[in-house]
């Protein structure tokens, strides 16, 4: 079983930081981590490693010191890295971000079959959930989205909980294929410490656009289809009327005359 | 660009029901075909479905596709995507809309690479910018600390995931004509390799958390899973639904499927009551867009209590149950 883990590099989730005169995102500073969601997602394929015997390979498309979360990912148990890293990636949609990890995933394929690629929900930053459906679409191999349990795993093909609004839903898909997967998929265990002495010595293999051979004009801020025009920060309530009263029975009577009054029930 | 006309919504069928955010993608859709003098068209996919067209254009679709296939009974991503990607091919649209749903931010995205062109996520807003005609989609990112507009410019059709309950539902008028379209699905065209085996419907009690105008959410100073009993009361006697923050999920107190916040769900309830909840980022990026927050904390300095527009300080096992009093009276 080969699978490959598709992580990211974004800022901790506590350490985001708006400017208030800009609205903009002050990054400089902002501590970074592997997101949240990837960590279930590497950990879920560790684990069918661990059952179905083979290899995690785990790639990430970011600046140079996006090589970090890659050595994180070692540490929990990945095998081989890919750094995708590139002027020409940057300000990429998740149209061309997808675009340059399917093209990262069809070069390791040819060298060694990849059976699952697993990708978290979504990210912590821009939080799309668009780039496992996506990366499917581009390799055209079957997915799922939204899983929260492999109920089972064998060499053929992989059976799948995917949660719905309403319910769960099972899907049975062969390899190759492409899951996204929620935080109830696993629980990420502590890095070992022999895993983190791999961490240091693991060799990252690095490639560009043109090693990848992928199509310029599909990536990058110039040719990606959207594009952020504007950002600002959410408007928020900061002056909240407090429901006095001397006891419990007071502010309770209180509160639902306001939620009464307001119509809100 | 000229040929590609009219502003799409796909209705969400589930439990052969129309979803709610059909509704409202509906009223979203009819302010930008408005501004753009263009037609509001809904999209219907599924196995049966084309008993719901006319509930649609009494909704205020002005025609109404659909795609009526066995094979598309259930939701599997590649052969709604293929076929999504096969009507927009043959009819062109301008802009296209979908539910921020679990199956519409999938379907969306994948139909998004198969049609080349770009897709906005769980937009909360959009609008048609008068001096381009181009759709201005804005979205809140980074667990709701940004706001961000994203433009398609070069590529057709615009489109957009909508968070459920961001705008009303469109109001309905009994009869109102307007053309049905119905589309081929290929059999031979729209396959996937993925079989779809089961749906069990989540035994969980109550509402679903995206269909209710009231949320009651318990937090870690509930103490106890038993503490979900008195939110169930009051959600029961408010028309509305329970939910959690993170840590009675972890603990084990109540299913993961509720869990409200940037790991969880994001919704946007009429009222918002947070019993026990500390209010941390990470929860306040699920239910910030509450029309309404009550905050019942016994801390007066816990964040939540800035946050929310109205603060009860109190132990919320003596304040729930006199609220729940007060209503009977
Ligand atoms: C404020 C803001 C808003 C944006 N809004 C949009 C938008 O609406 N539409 C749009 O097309 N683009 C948007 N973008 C661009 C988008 O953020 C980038 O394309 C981003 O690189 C990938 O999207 P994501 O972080 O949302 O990933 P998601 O789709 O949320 O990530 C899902 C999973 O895919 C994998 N993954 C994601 N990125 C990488 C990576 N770089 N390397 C390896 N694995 C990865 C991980 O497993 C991750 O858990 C926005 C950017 C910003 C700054
Ligand atoms: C990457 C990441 C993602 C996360 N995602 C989420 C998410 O999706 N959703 C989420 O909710 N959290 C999330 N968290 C966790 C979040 O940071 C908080 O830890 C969590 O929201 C705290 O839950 P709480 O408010 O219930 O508990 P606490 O913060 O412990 O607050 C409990 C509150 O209850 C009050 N209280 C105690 N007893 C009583 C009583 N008898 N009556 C009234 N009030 C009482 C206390 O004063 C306190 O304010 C995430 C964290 C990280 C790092």
């Amino acid at each position: 079983m080969h699978i490959l883990a598709c992580v990211k590099q974004t800022p901790k989730s506590d350490n985001v930081k708006i400017d208030p005169a800009t609205g903009c995102l002050i990054r400089s500073g902002a501590e970074s981590a592997m997101n949240p969601f990837d960590e279930y997602a590497l950990e879920e394929a560790v684990v069918l490693k661990e059952q179905l015997g083979g290899q995690v390979s785990v790639i990430t498309m970011g600046p140079p010191a996006a090589e970090n979360v890659l050595r994180d990912s070692i540490a929990r148990g990945a095998d081989k890295v890919y750094q995708l890293s590139d002027m020409a990636f940057a300000g990429s949609d998740t149209w061309s971000t997808s675009y340059a990890l399917a093209k990262g995933a069809e070069k390791i394929n040819e060298a060694q079959k990849i059976d699952l690629i697993i990708c978290g929900k979504q990210t912590n930053d821009s939080d799309t959930g668009h780039i496992g459906p996506q990366i499917s679409a581009w390799l055209n191999w079957p997915n799922a989205a939204f899983v929260k349990r492999v109920v089972k795993a064998d060499e053929q093909c992989i059976v799948v909980e995917r949660l719905t609004e309403s319910g769960t839903e099972i899907l049975q898909l062969p390899y190759p294929c492409v899951i996204s997967v929620v935080k109830e998929i696993s629980n990420p265990r502590v890095r070992s410490v022999k895993g983190r002495m791999a961490a240091k010595r693991a060799e990252v293999v690095k490639w560009t656009a043109d090693d990848i051979g992928a199509d310029k004009n599909k990536l990058g801020i110039q040719h990606c289809p959207t594009r952020v025009v504007k950002s600002f920060s959410p408007q928020r309530n900061t002056n909240a009327v407090v429901v006095d009263g001397a006891n419990g029975k007071e502010k309770a009577a209180k509160l639902v005359a306001l939620l009464k009054e307001n119509k809100y029930i | 660009m000229k040929e590609w006309k009219n502003v799409w919504i796909l209705a969400e069928v589930a439990q052969d029901k129309i979803s709610p955010t059909a509704y409202e993608l509906l009223t979203a859709g009819r302010s930008l075909a408005d501004a753009l003098g263009e037609k509001l068209c809904a999209v219907l996919l599924g196995h049966d479905v084309k008993k719901f067209a006319q509930d649609l254009l009494d909704h205020g679709a002005d025609a109404v596709y659909v795609c009526d296939d066995v094979s598309l009974q259930h939701y599997v991503d590649d052969v709604y995507a293929k076929t999504l990607n096969g009507m927009i091919q043959a009819y062109k649209p301008n802009k296209f809309l979908l539910p921020a749903t679990n199956l519409g931010r999938s379907l969306s995205a994948k139909t998004a690479i198969f049609a080349g062109t770009g897709l906005t996520a769980d937009a909360t807003e959009v609008m048609i910018n008068p001096s381009d005609g181009q759709m201005h989609a804005t979205r809140p990112t980074f667990g709701g600390n940004l706001m961000a507009t994203i433009t398609c410019a070069r590529t057709r059709p615009e489109m957009c995931s909508l968070r459920p309950m961001s705008y009303p539902k469109a109001a309905c008028v009994p009869g109102k004509k307007g053309e049905v379209i119905e589309f081929a699905f290929d059999a031979e065209k729209y396959t996937s390799l993925a079989k779809f085996l089961q749906f069990i419907k989540s035994e969980g009690e109550g509402l679903d958390l995206s269909e209710t105008d009231v949320i009651v959410a318990g937090g870690r100073g509930l103490g106890k899973a038993e503490g979900f009993d008195l939110l169930y009361k009051l959600a029961e006697r408010l028309g509305g639904a329970v939910a959690a923050s993170r840590a009675p999920v972890d603990n084990g107190w109540i299913e993961y499927r509720r869990q409200i916040g940037l790991t969880g769900r994001t919704i946007k309830p009429k009222l918002y009551i947070a019993c026990g909840i500390s209010g941390q980022i990470q929860h306040m990026a699920g239910c910030s867009g509450a029309d309404v927050i009550v905050a019942i904390n016994k801390d007066p300095n816990a964040p939540i209590m800035k946050m929310a527009h109205y603060a009860v300080e109190g132990d919320l096992y003596e304040v729930i149950p006199a609220i729940l009093e007060t209503l009977e009276k």
